[in-house]
């Protein structure tokens, strides 16, 4: 999944300092499952700015709505007839639904109630950890099903590099080294003597460094 | 002899000497001297200098420019590479680069991430890793190629090294990860400063079991310890450092100032230990901020003088 964190709420309020009629915008997938911005994300920061606004003695209406998702037409034309009634939307979507929901709602500002931060797990209760980086072309199948791109502070693909320590990462020593696991999970499989094949240059331009990517299925194409 | 390259460092290496390598940090600043000065200080005392590539990600003056300075001296420098902060256009460019002032030996490594350096909240790049770094100057070399597979005019003619540090973990795979550098091309290797002699020695034999010290030229690094406190700092808070009690130990149970003078003599002791393990071709000695030091270790290593090639 998407997972991101909650913004400081100071950054909100200055975010919508200039506005009278805000909706607070959830989204019922990833932010939800990483608890930064589902419906219960929604109604605690609509209550937190209702409140600021009433000591600061200034009258703001916070509106509520969490939508199935942000990132599909089909959910996103719930909110056409009210978005109107608003003069900025915060949206607590990852960055893809905020962008979205601005393409759609040209008229109405959008501002981000989260910074999307990686692809993920949840790993433990209050846990998140990176598992991906949308490479657009997964090595796995070489690494023991661990990730070097996403997972590795300098994304070796022939790893590890000399500052792995008793299992840990040169850059911080709770953080696990990403090929002390590839090793372990190799040696789990039997196949570690797939450990001195040596992974290739890669295509970095399946990448975000290949610019903004495209998926086209002709065949799901109506 | 078969030379694959103008390298004195191979030509030594290849007629069966002891190489004695040692290293040159550039300043934090413009100021060529300071790199002349260094250089002045061990030129005669070892065979190829070193010059670090922003190491430990702080920002300095680059690599090659200071290679340049060497080769205006008539010097033999090792100009180091690191993956972390150029793409494959600018480490194939800076390679033809210091091929054009006939720069003939390149240390390939990732480079320690940019969190310990002045530039914390800067991108990285690794493009490529170490690994295909050392392919990619084979291939410049070799076949006279880029990577990108048009020819090269007059392509590099560099000896091509790499890093190995045997004391980073999993112990297990840093003899197959040297094969990997040597399937990779890599022709020298500098080790990671050794005080554990001792896991030095056991991942040496196991390179030997694989016949890999005689597909590399392994060159033993070393740097004297300044202090007790220098020792306790590297065993503490350098990743993949290997400091044993011991060494701590033989440094603090004497007075400050005499500390200095036995880290000199733990590393010649060192370096009479490793010239008999067979496969340590060399030494690579790594005087940090203490240049005016290496010329007693090669004397008192016996190490002195230089071959002439
Ligand atoms: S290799 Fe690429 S696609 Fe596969 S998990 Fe890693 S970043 Fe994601
Ligand atoms: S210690 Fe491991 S995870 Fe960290 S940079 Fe090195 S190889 Fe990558």
């Amino acid at each position: 999944m998407i997972v991101a964190e909650k913004k400081p709420i100071e950054e909100i309020i200055a975010q919508i300092s200039e506005y009278k009629n805000i909706l607070i915008l959830g989204c019922n997938e990833c932010v939800t499952v990483c608890e930064a911005g589902g419906k219960k994300e929604v109604g605690l920061l609509a209550s937190a700015l209702r409140m600021y606004f009433i000591n600061a003695g200034k009258e703001v209406k916070i509106d509520e709505r969490t939508l199935e998702r942000q990132c599909d037409h089909e959910y996103l034309d719930e909110i056409r007839d009210i978005v109107d009634r608003y003069d900025a939307i915060v949206s607590l979507a990852c960055g893809v639904g905020v962008q979205f929901t601005a393409e759609k709602y040209q008229n109405t500002p959008l501002l981000p109630g989260v910074n999307t931060c990686f692809l993920g797990v949840t790993e433990d209760r209050g846990l998140w950890t990176e598992r991906c980086q949308a490479c657009g072309q997964c090595l796995l199948a070489s690494t023991g099903g661990i990730c070097p791109v996403s997972r590795c502070a300098k994304r070796i693909l022939n790893g590890p590099c000399g500052g792995s320590t008793k299992g840990k990462c040169e850059i911080n020593a709770e953080l696990d080294c990403a090929w002390q696991l590839i090793i372990d999970r190799l040696k789990a499989l039997g196949r570690l003597d797939e450990y001195e094949k040596i992974t290739p240059i890669k295509d970095w331009s399946k990448d975000r460094a290949g610019g903004p990517r495209k998926v086209v299925r002709e065949d799901v194409q109506i | 002899m078969k030379l694959n390259t103008p390298s004195k460092l191979e030509k030594i290496l290849k007629s069966g000497h002891i190489a004695v390598t040692s290293e040159v940090g550039p300043p934090r600043g413009s100021d060529p001297d300071a790199i002349t000065k260094k250089a002045e200080m061990i030129k005669n005392y070892v065979d190829a200098i070193n010059i670090t590539d922003n190491q430990t990600s702080v920002t300095r003056l680059c690599s090659l420019a200071a290679c340049i300075r060497l080769k205006l001296m008539g010097l033999e420098p090792v100009l180091q590479m690191v993956t972390r902060d150029r793409n494959r256009i600018a480490l194939q460019s800076d390679i033809l680069g210091a091929a054009s002032f006939d720069i003939y030996n390149i240390l390939c490594l990732s480079g320690d991430h940019q969190s310990f350096g002045d530039c914390g909240s800067g991108q990285n790049v690794h493009d490529l890793d170490s690994m295909q770094l050392i392919q990619t100057v084979r291939r410049m070399r070799d076949e006279g190629k880029f990577l990108g597979g048009d020819d090269i005019g007059r392509p590099p003619q560099m000896f091509v090294g790499a890093a190995a540090n045997p004391f980073a973990d999993p112990f297990e795979i840093r003899v197959p990860r040297l094969a990997k550098k040597i399937a990779a091309g890599v022709e020298f290797i500098q080790t990671q400063c050794i005080y554990n002699l001792d896991k030095f020695e056991e991942w040496m034999k196991l390179a030997r079991d694989r016949g890999l010290h005689e597909k590399v030229f392994i060159l033993a690094g070393l740097t004297p310890m300044k202090s007790a406190g220098m020792a306790r700092y590297m065993k503490n808070k350098v990743p993949g450092m290997d400091v044993p009690d011991e060494v701590v130990k033989r440094l603090s149970d004497i007075p400050k100032e005499k500390q200095a003078e036995e880290g000199i003599n733990i590393c010649i002791e060192s370096i009479e230990r490793l010239k008999g393990v067979e496969g340590v071709r060399g030494f690579h000695i790594m005087a940090i901020e203490w240049e005016e030091k290496v010329s007693e270790i090669v004397k008192r290593a016996g190490l002195y003088p230089r071959p002439e090639v």
